[in-house]
């Protein structure tokens, strides 16, 4: 009995506490926010999460979004990105191109800078350039084949020439860089403000380790590392020396390295962060109707350049029937799955490039609508009929559809095979791999549908096609088709761009349409959270985001 | 004592082969590289990376010539943090699990001894329960559910504390707080049945027989023989908690080495995987092999065992 009693008091106790500490709760809440407002305004501080601590600090090896993001920071290439995703000048003032298309003069700025006050030279660039693309750069850059465009670029990489002087990149003096390409690359231009074509100063040869730690770094950009604490916290500040230093608002970037959604949307909501989301961390999708209601203004679901498909094994049975592999692509309802699974303001896909993605003139999906096939019971009920007679099925052999282990993955995932199973009347079994597993599986056409993922490269739809040829690596469709690497050919060697992406529709009807080889998602947003006195956040097509510029109001 | 001793060290560096081996293999197994990405680099490429790190030899081979490296205290290189040593990652991640968990250890048995004594003294009184469902508390409710609580009450809602981040000392508080809970409710149980057991032994009963005073039974008798269970459980405990906890240092965004163990599997950063498993068996066995030490010491039926054999 007193036992009982004691127990009561304790409950009670913890209740009171409990309610007081709420209490304080909703009234320290709004005193907070305001401050840490005005405080932001004052001292230009600007607080990120980054998800995943970046691999690597050295523009050569880098190859991941986070990576990028702070790349971007410390960096700047020939030319960088607008808010419309257009080349600008960066360390290039200007540039001529030659009527080809061939051949790129760059004309330097001559008050670009290292942090450590040298001038930025075109030779700089050359080093660069070079050090990606030599083979005994130690370790191996993995995106040495974003130069490949560059003439000779791919023979000086992979050993079929020692000589650098046959690899069309040269300083004709300190300030003027000649670039000379294989193929009239229209997209080229905004390639050079990717990462891997960044400077390198060229005291780096000299020491091995100096991206391991900020005080060797020395960089160009509009910001230089300060602090990096492994695992913890990476920190830049303005930098002095950076030639257009004056539109440069911020004095401190801090980015904390937390890879829990939940634990991002939770720093934000407090105040400790001033930016969430797409594309350094993920909103967790069962928050996002609270997030609706909550701070509808401070929530934006942008369209970006990326696509989420399923891939059928076209070598592997019952898929390698166009007829089954169309009747399971139309019996699906997309729009249910953005509206309830993904929740991000995503788009239906019916294509395989994504809206924003630059066409001839305007952007592709706009000039060539994504009307491949269309969701239809009836037709995809009839067409699996007839695939199965094709084939002399009695009944469809056992299907599995896998994914790499992700909440998201496995939610879209059981809503699309509940959909097959209530219209095509079709048992799908959905299997998790481990991402390792899943890509070696996915590589080597151990499969039937597997999950995939797209993000270009640059602003051009050939990032969303070479990959399909047969020489490609990262055909793992086993779809072979000479057609279809014509089409491709000729847009990757044409200067005529109304005939490129004339190609290319060409190509995506062969792909979609008729021979069904992917099966359209969606195509993704950028779904984000930004503080409502942050200003001058710029996101580029393929979603990957841009602090430099931005400021607190 | 010296012969046990040296027996011990020589079955730790056994076992320590046998995991460096076992793991080496296992590790071989999984499908995969640390190379590998939904963008596949072309052939050539992904070639001369695998030869950089001589990826590219027999497994055997691969696995002498690390056993040669380890022996001369070479770790190598991360694969994935292509720039960074693996003993200077594991230094600096292990710094803070090692800060946290050293924090938290020292409240954990602070704090767990004071409420074990306290309901053991208080016996079936208010104290006693308040303490011991507490205790039942601790134990039951996940570590993660209580970091998520707290989290969202003192940092979101309250703004008293930083929701992550690890600088100020106000930023040890709530992780601190959810890794010892456990501990605090395990070593409260330890205490109180111990103490309540020597308390009613018969010597005690002797000693208050003798006339001494109460201070004296407490200090000489009672904790002496009472906090023995808890010695045993300090051990394991201290290796398990300054080993990291994933879960904790991902709700808190800390960069400790719970999260690097997590993610080098995952990249299949080899000699990352190593690296780790090799520092976490080192302490693991340390662990255990000072609890023996200390177990002998504080109790006295072990040492004189002991010092008959050595």
């Amino acid at each position: 009995m007193r036992k009982r009693k004691s127990l009561l008091t304790l409950l009670t106790m913890l209740l009171v506490v409990g309610t007081v500490l709420a209490g304080c709760g909703s009234k320290s809440d709004g005193g907070n926010g305001s401050k840490q407002n005005t405080a932001a305004a004052k001292d230009q501080v600007l607080h990120i999460n980054l998800s995943a601590e970046p691999p690597t600090f050295d523009p050569a090896l880098a190859q991941d979004s986070q990576a990028h993001t702070v790349l971007n920071m410390m960096y700047e290439g020939l030319v960088r990105l607008d808010e419309n995703s257009q080349p600008v000048p960066g360390v290039a003032e200007k540039w001529d191109i030659s009527s080809d298309g061939l051949k790129y003069v760059f004309h330097l700025r001559k008050d670009a800078k290292w942090s450590n006050g040298d001038p930025v030279t075109a030779k700089d660039f050359v080093f660069a350039w070079q050090r990606v693309l030599d083979p005994n750069t130690v370790p191996a850059p993995p995106y040495a084949y974003q130069l490949y465009y560059i003439k000779g670029a791919e023979d000086y990489n992979t050993k079929k020439t020692t000589d650098f002087s046959q690899v069309g990149v040269k300083a004709t003096d300190d300030y003027t860089l000649e670039v000379t390409l294989n193929n009239p690359t229209p997209y080229f231009l905004g390639l050079t403000s990717f990462y891997t074509f960044y400077p390198v100063h060229q005291s780096v040869k000299d020491n091995p380790k100096w991206a391991a730690d900020p005080k060797t770094m020395i960089t160009n950009g509009p910001f230089t590392m300060t602090t990096w604490t492994t695992g913890q916290k990476i920190e830049v500040d303005k930098n002095p020396n950076y030639w257009d230093n004056k539109d440069i608002k911020l004095n401190k970037i801090s980015m904390s390295l937390s890879n829990s959604g939940a634990t991002e949307l939770s720093s934000y909501r407090s105040g400790q962060l001033d930016y969430a989301g797409m594309p350094n961390g993920e909103i967790p999708t069962d928050q996002i109707p609270a997030i609706k209601k909550e701070m509808p203004d401070e929530l934006t679901m942008n369209p970006v350049g990326s696509i989420y498909y399923y891939q059928f094994n076209t070598t592997a049975k019952p898929f390698d029937n166009a007829k089954i592999r169309k009747a399971f692509a139309m019996s699906i309802n997309r729009q249910e799955i953005v509206d309830k699974v993904t929740q991000g303001g995503e788009r239906p896909a019916f294509g395989m490039v994504p809206p924003g993605i630059a066409g001839a003139k305007d952007e592709f999906r706009t000039e060539h609508k994504d009307d491949y096939f269309q969701e239809n019971v009836d037709e995809a009920k009839k067409l699996l009929q007839e695939g199965m007679k094709e084939e002399g099925y009695t009944t469809l052999p056992p299907v599995k559809l896998i994914y790499n282990s992700s909440e998201k993955h496995k939610k879209i995932a059981l809503a699309v095979a509940d959909m097959w199973k209530k219209n095509l009347g079709v048992d799908v079994q959905t299997e998790n791999q481990e991402w390792g597993v899943f890509l070696k599986n996915r590589k080597s056409l151990n499969y039937q549908i597997a999950r995939a993922g797209w993000n270009p490269d640059y602003n051009d739809p050939m990032t969303f096609f070479d990959l399909w040829t047969s020489k490609s690596g990262n055909n793992d469709v086993g779809f072979k088709n000479k057609e279809y690497d014509a089409l491709v050919n000729d847009a990757f060697t044409s200067a005529d761009n109304n005939k490129r992406m004339d190609d290319f529709a060409k190509a995506e009807t062969l792909l979609v349409k008729d021979q069904q080889v992917l099966m359209p998602i969606y195509y993704y947003t950028s779904v984000s959270l930004q503080k409502p006195n942050l200003k001058g956040v710029v996101k580029d097509y393929a979603g990957g985001v841009d602090f430099t510029r931005a400021y607190f109001e | 004592m010296v012969r046990y001793v040296a027996n011990k060290l020589f079955y730790m560096l056994v076992s320590l082969f046998i995991l460096i081996s076992a793991t080496f293999f296992l590790m071989k197994v999984i499908p995969g590289d640390p190379f590998m990405s939904e963008k596949s680099v072309p052939p050539e490429i992904q070639a001369r990376l695998m030869e950089q790190y001589g990826l590219d030899k027999p497994i055997y081979q691969q696995y002498f010539k690390y056993l040669g490296d380890i022996a001369t205290g070479d770790f190598g290189i991360s694969m994935k943090h292509q720039d960074q040593e693996v003993s200077d990652i594991i230094k600096e991640t292990f710094s803070a699990s090692l800060k946290l968990g050293l924090c938290a250890i020292v409240v954990s048995v602070i704090v767990g001894i004071f409420l074990g004594m306290l309901a053991a003294l208080y016996h079936r009184k208010l104290i006693d329960n308040v303490a011991m469902v507490l205790a039942v508390l601790g134990i039951a409710v996940p570590s993660f559910v209580l970091a998520s609580l707290i989290q969202f009450i003192f940092a979101e809602k309250l703004g008293w504390f930083h929701v992550m981040g690890f600088d100020s000392p106000l930023d040890y508080v709530l992780p601190v707080a959810a890794l010892s809970a456990q501990p605090i409710a395990f070593i409260a149980r330890l205490t109180r049945s111990s103490m309540l057991e020597v308390l009613h032994a018969d010597y005690i009963k002797t000693a208050k027989a003798k006339g001494l005073n109460w201070f004296t039974i407490m200090y000489r008798h009672v904790i002496r023989n009472g906090i023995l269970p808890v010695v045993t459980y300090i051990g394991p405990m201290t290796a398990n908690i300054i080993t990291g906890s994933v879960v904790i240092e991902q709700i808190f965004g800390i960069g400790g080495i719970g999260k690097v163990f997590v993610d080098c599997i995952t990249n299949r950063d080899y000699t990352m995987i190593m690296g780790v498993t090799i520092f976490y068996g080192v302490l693991l066995m340390s662990a255990r092999f000072i609890t023996d030490i200390v177990y002998m010491l504080v109790d006295p039926r072990i040492k004189l065992t002991g010092g008959k054999e050595g």
